[in-house]
């Protein structure tokens, strides 16, 4: 799993350089965004516009990823294909997480 | 013979299956899944009922994988499809451990009005099966498990 990680004045990016959140990495991804994400930033950004697949494996990861970063902090999610988006609907999980279209509009709101 | 009589009958001949067999591991699925859902889209499923089956039959996959085959060594999983006009018909057999009956029938979804350390990081799985498919079946019968899921593809499928 390859994730790559940008401070900006919106928050920390982390990009997922993948093609899927599958059960087969779910839980290398969430090990590998606990070290990413360790003391950093108070909002954290999520891109996943190169993701084009998510199973419910790669979601609870995503879930397991936001509850690491403690209470304080934010996890966004930013750059969401057609398939990534409707499992998040079908679960719901788009009342849970805020869900940008692209990276540029999540970086659009700033870090509060 | 009547005009709705020549309707069925060609309706019928416009019926396609085909089947696909693979070792229940997390890579072999992978392949499996996609090979069915590419071989679907050849066949004419629009794209969106193709993610639909994407979504729903990778989580049935997963099950076998890591629930049927958990004490054992991991066996075939044999995927069979049946496209008409109407539905997809996907059956899904492995000769792994039954499948708890509560799966197929706990509708609600997971809780999500809890605190955030409290939302569950499983359990989607099912809950996604069901709400994308129309009718699901299960069989046991020697031994053998057999998930059959069926998705509507009204008359979009050409």
């Amino acid at each position: 799993m390859s994730l790559t990680s940008t401070m900006t004045e919106s928050g920390q990016i982390v990009t997922v350089n993948a093609e899927r959140i599958d059960a087969a990495i779910a839980i290398q991804f969430k090990e590998d965004m606990r070290s990413e994400t360790e003391g950093g930033a108070s909002r954290v950004i999520l891109d996943l516009s190169e993701v084009k697949f998510i199973d419910s494996s790669g979601l609870g990861a995503i879930v397991a990823a936001m509850k690491q970063l403690g209470s304080s902090r934010k996890l966004d999610l930013a750059g969401l294909s057609p398939m990534v988006e409707k499992v998040f609907r079908l679960t719901r999980m788009d009342t849970v997480f805020d869900l940008y279209a692209s990276l540029s509009e999540a970086t659009a709101v700033r870090n509060t | 013979m009547d005009l709705k009589a020549q309707i069925a009958q060609i309706e019928n001949l416009m019926v396609a299956s085909f089947a696909c067999s693979f070792l229940a591991t997390e890579l072999d699925a992978r392949w499996g899944v996609g090979t069915v859902v590419e071989r679907l889209r050849g066949m004419g499923l629009p794209e969106d009922r193709a993610e639909d089956v994407q979504i729903a039959l990778a989580e049935a996959v997963n099950n076998i994988v890591e629930h049927a085959y958990a004490d054992t060594a991991p066996g075939d999983v044999d995927i069979g499809c049946n496209l008409d006009t109407q539905q997809l018909w996907i059956s899904i057999a492995d000769a792994g451990r039954p499948l708890p009956r509560g799966n197929l029938t706990a509708g609600n979804p997971a809780d999500l009005s809890v605190p955030r350390e409290d939302l569950p990081e499983g359990g989607y799985g099912w809950f996604l099966i069901r709400e994308l498919t129309s009718r699901i079946i299960y069989e046991r019968n020697n031994g053998n498990n057999r998930l059959s899921l069926c998705f509507d593809v009204g008359n979009s499928c050409r």
